[in-house]
């Protein structure tokens, strides 16, 4: 899809701080009954002033800092002036010229499978609007209604230059973006609508439509995909893209204009005269130094230091909670068949459940792949005990082994047994294989007393399915 | 006045003198002064009676004050004498009210003004025209013609405004006392509903000079809650207050003088200017080259940030919301049309155009540019000189409704007033004469951060003068 451009602004709340971006008003309004997480400061009531958070400001230039921008010396607010029910003042505070950071780059894995080099044009701060709960559909509401609790919150524009082709490489994008947000510890993505995206989106040669206010990664794919195939149509019916501003609307899956680009916004930028211009280079030496460890570095570390390989690097490196879960894991067990374990089986548990990492126990992992390393288990036993663990039947992975029977003990004679005991039960395989369970029951009491009940029932009767199968 | 008014309300009664105010401003209320807008009674007689049981060791105990209708009173409607704002109670107190509140001073209520500041004639209030108490046919000046006249009409002994390009100076010079306007970020705008953000403080209106430096003592110092407060300790006005101008060294700017003034305000401030002279200061020209200029960048750049300031006034939160409720887009702009007056509309509409795309650069790019050089002329005077004396006023008070349809002339009158707000500098007015009946203003200029030699300067010219005893004969 060489013929698609795309160009992302991404309104990343830096929720993980304590207060908003120009009151003392806490961040914390999740769930809470609208308009109760506001003051005269963020509702903009008449003499109200604003005064800047620092540590917004200081979080914006560790996310430029890892953007690979340049911070500007200075940094100043401005005025963008626009009449919206969401936006109490009449104006948002934001930046225009001297943004915090500017010309940076990140460098994600295309479609092709080559890594990719998308360059980021700025990341400035605003304040978030409140939010318009629409009686309805944007388009058809009867009433609308406006919850302030929103307004004021901190949030930093990352604008990237028209580097993405196609909706899955901008997918990847925020994939890397949000990963390094958490990475730095400013952002947490699984508080509702903290990272929303502006997608810009042409053809070769067309004009381009801007897609405003999509939430959730999954919506910009979808409404990324949905403007291509609706822009082909259009010029294969030789009809012009018109530069214009849509909404996508999650319910239908579909992307409705809103308003024509045509006489379109003048926000009449100025600068913010209630606050001062900061100066912010000072600041940047001692953040720097501060900055963690980014998934990029953390990927050829895990690489380096334990051996693995560069896929599962990666993928135990796209979340800074998998990669610290990962890390305390290979402390206790083997780096690599823990890595193994972990990308490729914990993962696909977890996302099947839609459970997050915090979700397994870092100590349960060792151990299993503990057990694993001392072949006390086979594999079938190992995703069986996670299963159990995720699916909260209680009991620790030891107890799990015993309970079940997954354990791998004295199995040379059990096996032994198996083997035997299948090998002389014909009628009974040949009753299984026509779909009687039960007779599977026959050969397990015939290893039972080849064995004299050393074996644990469970373990045999899997054992004993098994060799049935494999014949 | 402070002292001898606090010596009657320990030895007499606070509730009493209060309720003597309030039966003289309800019985003569609307008219001829229309001066006070909303009375906030009930809590000040209770603050009054408070005071008479226990005075309390407050810098301004007991002492009654008004407040411009555009300074935020929790539970006092704030309305900044506009339609649109109406009905509106303010959950809190600006920093100057936290201020006067500490220190036991007693809100009267709020004092009628130009819809947002807007004028310099209290003209454009939805709840019209207030009256200079020296003549009820003129105009007390404004913004803060409210302010003003309560003081000099009796009905307070002090009061607050705001000056924004000279609405504390212009009012105070037409009724014959005191007003300052500090240095931008020495008081709190905190609270302080905005009409030029860039340009406006609020400043005290009094009878004495002394009065506005007990004021200002109050009012003044940094606040966290306003990023434009300056840093720094607290200062105090009085000490040094009476320690006379002996070697003070007084710039005329030539600029202001000349044509568009009036000879009898030309004289009166000459006289004061020998009166400084005969104290022991010392005078000479000074120029201030960019004068010319100041006007139009003042209103560029003042409408140009009420455009912006003034957008949040839609009735959804806050304020009158008459008519019915349609699409949003239909509704607000109903609401605003009929809620802001017609010069709140003019300043609006120049404003946006100022900022639109296009003409930023023309013109408030280029107003700012100017306002940097109006700036640099008085930080080049100010090496030379420690303090400038001019006209506050060009004219004396003018006849109600003589210039309102005419806004270009009443913009003209601001001309001595503006430079100062683009500047930064703190400027007094104190009476150094009449014009027939009417007052006349002379007005003090200070280098940045200067009140006390303002101050100082002022005090010694009032002692030496009769002007600021003078009452008007409606009292």
């Amino acid at each position: 899809m060489e013929d698609v451009i795309i160009g992302l602004e991404i309104h990343v709340q830096l929720n993980r701080l304590q207060s908003k971006m120009f009151c003392g008003c806490s961040t914390a309004y999740h769930n809470s009954p609208p308009n109760s997480y506001t003051c005269p400061v963020c509702l903009g009531l008449p003499g109200s002033l604003p005064v800047i958070n620092k540590k917004a400001v200081e979080y914006g230039i560790k996310v430029g800092l890892a953007l690979n921008c340049k911070i500007e010396e200075e940094t100043l607010f401005y005025r963008k002036n626009y009449y919206y029910p969401d936006l109490p003042k009449g104006f948002q505070i934001s930046q225009y010229d001297y943004p915090l950071a500017t010309q940076g780059h990140i460098m994600i894995l295309g479609d092709d499978g080559k890594e990719r080099n998308i360059r980021i044009n700025r990341a400035h701060m605003e304040e978030d609007p409140g939010r318009l709960v629409h009686a309805g559909t944007i388009d058809k509401a009867k009433y609308t209604m406006v919850d302030y609790n929103r307004c004021g919150m901190p949030l930093l524009e990352v604008v990237t230059e028209p580097d993405l082709s196609s909706p899955k490489e901008a997918r990847t994008f925020l994939d890397k973006l949000k990963s390094i947000l958490e990475y730095l510890d400013v952002f947490d993505g699984s508080q509702e609508g903290s990272m929303r995206v502006d997608a810009n989106i042409s053809l070769k040669g067309g004009d381009r439509s801007e897609v405003k206010n999509i939430s959730g990664f999954k919506g910009v794919e979808k409404a990324l995909s949905y403007e291509i195939t609706r822009q082909k149509n259009l010029q294969r019916r030789n009809i012009k893209v018109v530069q214009e501003t849509r909404h996508f609307d999650e319910l239908r899956k579909i992307t409705v204009s809103i308003r024509s680009k045509v006489g379109a916004h003048d926000y009449r930028y100025y600068p913010e005269a209630d606050l001062a211009v900061m100066r912010i280079a000072p600041w940047v030496p001692a953040i720097k130094d501060a900055l963690p460890e980014l998934p990029d570095a953390k990927r050829e570390r895990f690489v380096k230091q334990y051996g693995l390989a560069d896929d599962h690097a990666k993928s135990l490196t796209s979340e800074i909670k998998l990669a610290n879960f990962y890390e305390t894991v290979a402390a206790k067990a083997a780096p690599k068949l823990a890595a193994v374990w972990i990308a490729d089986v914990l993962k696909g548990e977890l996302n099947y459940r839609d459970l997050s990492i915090e979700s397994f126990r870092e100590e349960h992992m060792a151990e299993i792949v503990q057990m694993l390393e001392k072949a006390k288990i086979t594999e079938n036993g190992a995703v069986q005990i996670m299963r159990d663990l995720l699916d909260k039947k209680g009991g620790t992975p030891q107890e799990i082994v015993l309970a079940r029977g997954l354990g791998k003990a004295e199995d040379d004679a059990v096996q032994k047994a198996v083997q035997e005991a299948v090998a002389e039960s014909a009628t009974a395989v040949a009753d299984y294989r026509a779909g009687s369970e039960r007779a599977l029951n026959f050969i397990v009491g015939q290893v039972m007393k080849k064995t004299r009940g050393k074996a644990s029932a469970g373990e045999v009767h899997r054992l004993v399915k098994e060799e049935v199968e494999k014949v | 006045m402070f002292s001898e008014l606090k010596a009657k309300l320990l030895a007499e009664s606070c509730e009493e003198y209060l309720s003597q105010l309030f039966e003289r401003i309800e019985s003569i209320n609307r008219s001829p002064l229309n001066a006070f807008t909303t009375l906030a009674k009930e809590s000040a007689l209770k603050e009054a009676r408070q005071f008479d049981k226990n005075p309390g060791q407050g810098l301004l105990a007991g002492v009654p004050i008004a407040i411009k209708e555009c300074i935020s009173t929790k539970g006092i409607e704030t309305n900044c004498s506009s339609r649109i704002l109406r009905g509106y109670i303010p959950p809190y107190d600006a920093h100057v009210i936290e201020r006067l509140k500490a220190e036991g001073a007693i809100i009267m209520g709020k004092t009628n003004m130009d819809e947002f500041a807007m004028g310099s004639s209290t003209e454009t209030s939805c709840f019209g025209p207030t009256k200079n108490p020296w003549d009820h046919t003129c105009v007390p000046g404004g913004s803060s013609g409210g302010s003003a006249a309560v003081v000099a009409g009796g009905e307070a002994p002090c009061s607050l405004g705001s000056d924004t390009g000279g609405s504390v100076r212009c009012p105070a010079s037409f009724c014959g006392i005191v007003g300052l306007k500090p240095t931008y970020g020495l008081v709190s705008r905190f609270g302080l509903v905005a009409y030029a953000n860039s340009l406006e403080q609020i400043g005290p209106l009094t009878h004495t000079v002394e009065d506005t430096a007990l004021l200002m003592e109050v009012i003044s110092g940094h606040d966290g809650r306003d990023s434009t407060s300056a840093e720094g300790e607290r200062r105090s006005y009085l000490p040094g207050l009476k320690d006379g101008i002996s070697g003070l060294k007084i710039g005329i700017p030539s600029e202001y003088f000349g044509e568009g003034v009036n000879k009898d305000v030309e004289k009166a401030v000459w006289d004061g200017i020998h009166t400084l002279e005969s104290l022991g200061a010392s005078w000479q020209e000074v120029s201030l080259p960019h004068t010319r200029y100041a006007l139009a960048a003042y209103y560029v750049i003042a409408m140009s940030e009420a455009s912006s300031n003034l957008a949040r006034f839609d009735g959804l939160r806050y304020g009158s919301r008459q008519g019915e409720d349609k699409d949003w887009h239909t509704t607000f702009s109903a609401i605003r049309a009929q809620g802001f007056g017609p010069e709140v509309k003019r300043r609006i509409m120049l404003g946006t155009y100022a900022l639109s795309a296009g003409y930023y650069g023309r013109y408030y790019l280029k107003a700012l540019k100017v306002r940097t050089l109006i700036k640099e002329d008085f930080l080049r005077a100010f090496k030379d000189v420690d303090i400038l004396a001019s006209p506050t006023m060009p004219i004396p008070a003018f006849k109600i409704g003589e210039r309102i349809n005419d806004p270009l002339s009443l913009y003209m009158a601001d001309v001595f007033t503006v430079p100062i707000n683009l500047a930064g500098v703190p400027a007094i007015s104190v009476p150094c004469g009449f014009s027939g009946h009417l007052p006349i203003g002379l007005q003090l200029i200070g280098p940045h951060f200067g009140e006390a030699a303002v101050l100082r300067a002022a005090h010694a010219f009032e002692a030496a003068t009769p002007f600021h005893e003078a009452k008007p004969e409606v009292i």
